[in-house]
């Protein structure tokens, strides 16, 4: 059985086979985890299909098209497969003396990486790789020189075999990854395609806190991003250019809502999709950014949980952030902002009061939403957050 | 009675015990099943360790004998006090698995005593160990009880480590009292006449050298054409000539075919192609190997698959065939060596966490405790031969030694091999004072991937044995500053 690269979505033409979970030689039962690719917009592990024995073909680090056969997954149960081949493992250890020198902690984290030694360029005296070299969440990998041959299909991204330049001294130069490489791609992309301009509101939380106190009080405990997914939903169907996007000489206006919730993992931002937020109920929106954030830990989010989104939300008060300026992710045309949550003087009915208080932020194409419709857009979030008895009827 | 663990360890010894340390560092809980009385298995009962209480022991009486003399110490001739010396290693070997108690319970180890036999996965999958015919174990603190047999232990996953036992020579079983073991003969309650020794390896030359030390007549019979064949040749050579000269006879090329008994005594018959010949001796030793202890465990009975050599076939995370039972040390392929065991112990129950642990097989060390002892780690010149790899050799002998000379212990050399292009280390081969130590420095330099001159460069103290480590690798490139 051939272990093939996915066609993991539309738009993915390559992968970077980032590493190998399973040694070659490994004997791997269904649904284990065999490697892990890197795409432009995603990282994600491919499973086997069966019991069997694992031949790895491709090593890690290479750059590959989608549908590249990357490695053999011979069947048979676990058990027989098993009974193949033993002789103490020694042929998997054994180092060529052509192999670039390393010291056995560096050739156990290597192993971990699912690494070769060739394919890393170490800091260390005569180009040696130190166990340093290899910590922290970015591995120095490097393309060989040589490209290995894996049978004619190589990559046509050829720009990545130039040789490395060479770091200063007191510098550090790390490749960037795949997704890394693709955010920096379309953040730019939308600062220089669009008429991007932001506005700015306050939120009081003191009712909503309460509420959700009491909520968790009775056992059905709710996070604060659904009020926001619920207070969006009304404010895009009171304002349909935030929900617009331009196509060519044509608006084009969603009849739906498909919310982008923006999640930090490990390898960068990802921001799956909940499709058709207007028809869910609070804790169906609880549960499903739950069952998105255990997909991008486990490495199965798949291509189409990224796909069709109309608007999006992005909370950086999770970090603590006071305020900022989201930038809209093209073709969409708004970004609502979420902040940390402050206490903060204010007045209220003549009085300074010290409430719960949070920044709002919805960064528009100006283009296709006029200042009017952002800023009216903002009050009503602002409202159905400060008032929650609508949500009687909706939850 | 049955209880359930993570991982049951059968064996004790320096697989099985370090194995379950580290089983049990790494969040496991775990059983381990033991036969003996006491823990530590062959190595610290009656192998590793006692044998190097009493080649001390009978080092220091050689000593007293030989070579005070020339360091102007007059004394009278010394006298042996055999049971004196037999005690102190039965205290040395006491302590130590005393000590290995004290780790079990630190590490929250429950240990089973009995003899463990697999009984295959039950209904819910798990796979259970029937334990039988429990002693008592005397802990020196006596507070860790063995549990009530015999019982049934169920775990996901079960560790064989149940080592080796000596093969008898073919028609002469051992009978402990003219014809034994290595186990019987670290207790001889006197010191042979004559102690014919079956098999030129290293258990052999060591308890051959040990009743040598203690006036024994000593010959060894080995049936290939030199003595520890696997050794660099250079290297056995040296070293069968330092022992032929401290009194020990080798009779090489030579089959023990048979052994008549006279009273308390033996007639051992050997035949060399066409000759053949008789030597008288009162005791007969037979070290000419070691087979993996699979008796009793029910592993082949499951249907585990055997190697032809009958070792348990094991794949890169030393699991077997049967799924969910793994082995390491002695039952599987490779030098049946206690560091090695120790090692596999270890990688094989960090892989069971997902660990990409391994053992680096070309980078075990070996050591013969004869004196001057032998040690060595990578390949022989013979093997570099034989697999047509290019290389250069560096040699210092310990003469040219400062240190060695003012220990009067200049017998040997250092030997350094190095692949001739990549400057790589590809063995180092050591016959001298203290080689078992030596050794090490050349395990972290080939560790480490090192080259020749990388070993040359390093600073060695003065004086020390170490600085003949320095030259060997200077002489690769010819460059021996005292040679």
């Amino acid at each position: 059985m051939e272990i093939k690269i996915p066609a993991v979505g539309e738009s993915v033409v390559e992968a970077l086979l980032a590493r190998w979970h399973k040694e070659s030689g490994a004997v791997v039962r269904r649904d284990d985890p065999l490697c892990e690719i890197e795409t432009d917009k995603i990282t994600m592990d491919i499973f086997a299909e069966a019991d069997g024995r694992l031949t790895v073909s491709v090593p890690a680090g290479t750059t590959i098209k989608v549908g590249t056969v990357i490695g053999l997954l011979e069947p048979g149960t676990a058990e027989t497969a098993a009974g193949q081949t033993m002789a103490a493992g020694t042929a998997a250890t054994m180092q060529k003396t052509s192999d670039p020198p390393t010291s056995p902690s560096v050739r156990h984290v290597l192993r971990e990486k699912g690494l070769e030694a060739v394919q890393v360029t170490g800091s260390g005296p005569g180009g040696r790789i130190l166990r340093e070299d290899l910590s922290g969440g970015q591995i120095p990998v490097v393309k060989s020189e040589e490209p290995p041959d894996y049978h004619g299909t190589t990559s046509e991204a050829n720009e990545d075999r130039r040789p490395d330049p060479q770091p200063s001294m007191g510098e550090e130069r790390v490749r960037m990854s795949p997704l890394r490489k693709r955010i920096a791609e379309r953040l730019l992309q939308a600062r220089q395609q669009t008429a991007m301009l932001t506005t700015f509101n306050e939120v009081d939380l003191a009712s909503l806190q309460a509420l959700r106190a009491r909520y968790k009080r009775e056992g059905r405990a709710v996070g604060l991003l659904p009020f926001f997914v619920r207070a969006a939903v009304e404010a895009l169907a009171a304002y349909p250019a935030v929900n617009a996007r331009i196509d060519g000489d044509y608006i084009v206006y969603h009849q739906f809502c498909n919310l982008g919730i923006a999640v930090s993992g490990e390898k960068g931002l990802v921001v799956p999709v909940l499709k058709d937020a207007g028809g869910l109920a609070l804790r169906e929106i609880d549960a499903a950014i739950a069952g998105f954030v255990e997909k991008i830990k486990t490495n199965r989010l798949a291509i189409a949980d990224l796909e069709g989104g109309t608007f999006t939300i992005t909370n950086g008060g999770t970090y603590g952030s006071m305020l900022s300026t989201p930038i809209i992710n093209p073709p969409q045309s708004g970004v609502l902002g979420m902040h940390a949550i402050v206490d903060r003087p204010v007045a209220r009915d003549g009085q300074v009061a010290i409430r719960p208080v949070m920044y709002l932020a919805l960064s528009y194409d100006h283009r296709i939403i006029d200042g009017r419709e952002a800023v009216g857009f903002l009050k009503l979030v602002k409202e159905r957050i400060e008032d929650q008895t609508w949500l009687d009827g909706v939850q | 009675m049955s209880e359930q663990f993570d991982l049951i360890v059968i064996g004790a010894g320096p697989g099985g015990y370090v194995a379950a340390i580290r089983a049990s560092q790494l969040g496991m809980k775990v059983a381990v099943v033991e036969k003996r009385a006491t823990l530590g298995g062959v190595c610290l009962n009656e192998g590793c360790i006692p044998s190097k209480a009493l080649l001390d022991s009978s080092e220091h009486f050689a000593l007293a004998r030989d070579k005070f003399a020339a360091h102007g110490i007059d004394i009278e001739p010394p006298r042996l006090n055999l049971s004196a010396m037999l005690a102190r290693k039965d205290d040395v070997v006491k302590k130590l698995t005393d000590g290995v108690g004290y780790l079990f319970k630190k590490n929250n180890i429950t240990l089973v005593s009995g003899a463990a036999r697999l009984k295959g996965p039950g209904a819910d999958g798990l796979q259970q160990v029937e334990v039988q015919r429990a002693y008592h174990l005397n802990f020196a603190n006596g507070d860790q009880q063995p549990l009530e047999a015999p019982q049934t232990l169920m775990a996901s996953k079960v560790l064989l480590a149940t080592g080796s036992e000596p093969v008898p020579l073919p028609a002469i079983p051992f009978d402990g009292a003219l014809v034994v073991s290595a186990q019987d003969a670290l207790g001889f309650e006197r010191v042979p006449e004559h102690l014919v020794v079956a098999g030129g390896g290293y258990i052999g030359l060591e308890l051959g050298s040990v009743w040598r030390r203690l006036g024994a007549r000593v010959t060894v019979l080995e049936m290939l054409p030199n003595l520890l064949p696997n050794m660099d040749r250079q290297a056995a050579d040296t070293l069968q000539r330092a022992l032929k000269k401290q009194g020990i006879e080798f009779k090489l090329g030579v089959r023990v075919s048979g052994l008549r008994k006279l009273g308390s005594k033996g007639l051992v018959q050997f035949a060399a192609g066409d000759d053949s010949g008789e030597l008288d001796c009162d005791r007969l030793l037979v070290a000419i190997g070691r087979r993996p202890l699979l008796s009793g465990l029910g592993f082949e009975a499951l249907g585990g698959t055997l190697l032809d050599n009958g070792r348990i076939a094991v794949n890169a995370d030393y699991q077997t065939s049967i799924v969910g039972i793994y082995a390491i040390g002695d039952l599987i392929p490779g030098p049946m060596l206690a560091h090695k065991a120790s090692e596999e112990g270890v990688v094989c129950v960090e892989r069971m966490t997902g660990q990409k642990s391994a053992v680096e097989y070309e980078y075990i060390p070996g050591v013969v405790y004869t004196w001057p002892e032998g040690a060595s780690v990578g390949k022989t010149e013979e093997q570099l031969k034989q697999d047509d790899i290019p290389y250069k050799a560096g040699k210092f002998s310990f003469l040219g030694n400062g240190r060695a000379r003012a220990m009067d212990e200049t017998e040997g050399f250092v030997k350094v091999l190095a692949h001739a292009e990549t400057d790589r280390i590809l063995g180092v081969h050591i016959i001298g004072p203290r080689a078992s130590d030596m050794i090490a420095e050349a395990v972290t330099a080939m560790g480490f991937m090192g080259t020749a001159r990388d070993l040359g460069m390093m600073i060695h103290a003065h004086p020390t044995l170490s600085e003949v480590m320095k030259e060997a690798a200077l002489d690769v490139h010819k460059e021996a500053i005292h040679g």
